[in-house]
């Protein structure tokens, strides 16, 4: 950081500010789609690579470690969800290892990616996707898509809207207040999805760039954050995992 | 919280990604772990039929192993039954042959003994004979006086 020239809450942000192409709602952070695309490359680059050689063999270390993470993510959406949908679980891993990813980059020491850019004349550099909402709700509303979707088509029209309706009061009377309550459970759905995420990165960002600001004591502050998002990087990616499965299988529960 | 245009294309990215992952990358890679599983699953059943098999085939030659023993053990025992069996005729045939060997040898004992006999008296006669022709000092008749040579003969 450069104290010396701006102070802390320039600095600030200036961190948090996106390399941005175009006005208004036209906007495109160039940095959050280019790291995510990015990202999404190298898991599906990754991902692909191994099961093209699959074998039932003796698998060699990557292919190990990729089918460690693919039986995890198997293993979790079995427990969760019991009907046959080839969607849901390469749809899991795709969200699992891909916000994985994007959290990861939240490790790498804040100032680092945006001075390589600046020597190349580009000044602004958010490199965490995933603390952009953008990238947030656009994952929340493929899931709540794909939640309207299953629903319409495992209970049909005319179940879906009676699912909204006929509970949790059974008279005709409070279906209003059904459908309102209703409304209120599946929008919250996607928007806890998006703002979850969004909100323990973005906080985690913050801190990494308020103890930038703290001088030569950040070294051992900086390690001890840094090693706190062991847990939160893998748990949000978790979280976000499971809770698209567990809504997915709901919008398939027939009541 | 400003949503813009990157939202769209961050969801038209997550669908390319989704899409790709459910088309190329699933199904191979679960494929080849299922395959796996099912080989090394075989491969156990196998190797436990393999170990049932093993004890199988220990027990059936511990069991042979014990028939052969029994049948030595019962071969070696008509074996000794038919050696004292041997010895025992060898010794009756053997007593037999004595005492038959010893019968004739009596039998022909006997044959000389009466045959030295016979010609004892003939000549005891005949000595007898000469005797009383000397103290008589004449001849006497043989044929004349044969009984009495006769029973003098029987009489020796």
């Amino acid at each position: 950081m450069s104290a010396a020239e701006i102070t802390s809450q320039e600095y600030i942000k200036h961190h948090l500010t996106n390399l941005s192409v175009g006005e208004g709602f036209m906007t495109i952070h160039l940095d959050t789609l280019g790291w995510s695309v990015f990202l999404g490359l190298v898991f599906i680059m990754l991902f692909r690579s191994v099961a093209k050689k699959a074998s039932t063999g003796v698998p060699g270390k990557l292919q190990c470690a990729v089918e460690m993470v693919v039986e995890f993510v198997d293993d979790s959406v079995k427990s969760t969800f019991h009907g046959n949908n080839p969607v849901i679980a390469p749809l899991a891993l795709t969200i699992f290892v891909w916000v994985l990813l994007m959290n990861a980059m939240d490790w790498v020491p804040v100032d680092l990616i945006p001075r390589i850019f600046e020597l190349f004349g580009v000044h602004y550099m958010k490199a965490v996707p995933t603390t952009d909402p953008n990238m947030t709700f656009a994952l929340a509303l493929g899931v709540f898509a794909l939640i309207i979707y299953y629903s319409i088509k495992v209970k049909g029209i005319g179940g879906f809207i009676k699912e909204l309706t006929t509970q949790p009061f059974g008279h005709w009377s409070l279906y209003p207040v059904n459908f309102i309550l209703e409304m209120v459970t599946l929008l919250a759905r996607p928007l806890s999805l998006a703002l979850r995420l969004f909100g323990n990165l973005y906080a985690g960002e913050l801190i990494f760039l308020l103890i930038a600001t703290i001088g030569l004591f950040q070294l051992p502050v900086h390690f001890l954050w840094a090693a706190f998002h062991l847990l939160v990087i893998p748990l949000q990616a978790f979280i976000f995992m499971m809770l698209t499965i567990l809504y997915l299988s709901l919008a398939h529960e027939d009541h | 919280m400003n949503l813009n245009m990157t939202l769209v294309g961050e969801l038209i990215a997550f669908i390319v990604f989704v899409i790709f992952c459910m088309k190329y990358v699933w199904p191979p890679i679960i494929g080849a772990i299922e395959a796996r599983q099912a080989v090394i699953a075989d491969g156990l059943a196998a190797s436990d039929r393999a170990a049932k098999d093993l004890e199988l085939a220990q027990e059936k030659a511990t069991a042979q192993l014990k028939d052969a023993k029994a049948q030595a053990a019962g071969i070696v025992e008509a074996a000794k039954k038919r050696e004292a069996q041997i010895v025992e005729e060898a010794a009756v045939k053997a007593q037999a042959e004595k005492e038959k060997i010893l019968a004739s040898g009596h039998a022909e004992i006997d044959t000389e003994r009466n045959q030295a006999k016979e010609e004892l008296r003939q000549q005891v006669a005949i000595l007898a004979v000469a005797g009383a022709e000397k103290i008589l000092e004449r001849s006497i008749d043989a044929a004349v006086h044969s009984d009495i040579l006769d029973k003098l003969v029987a009489e020796l």
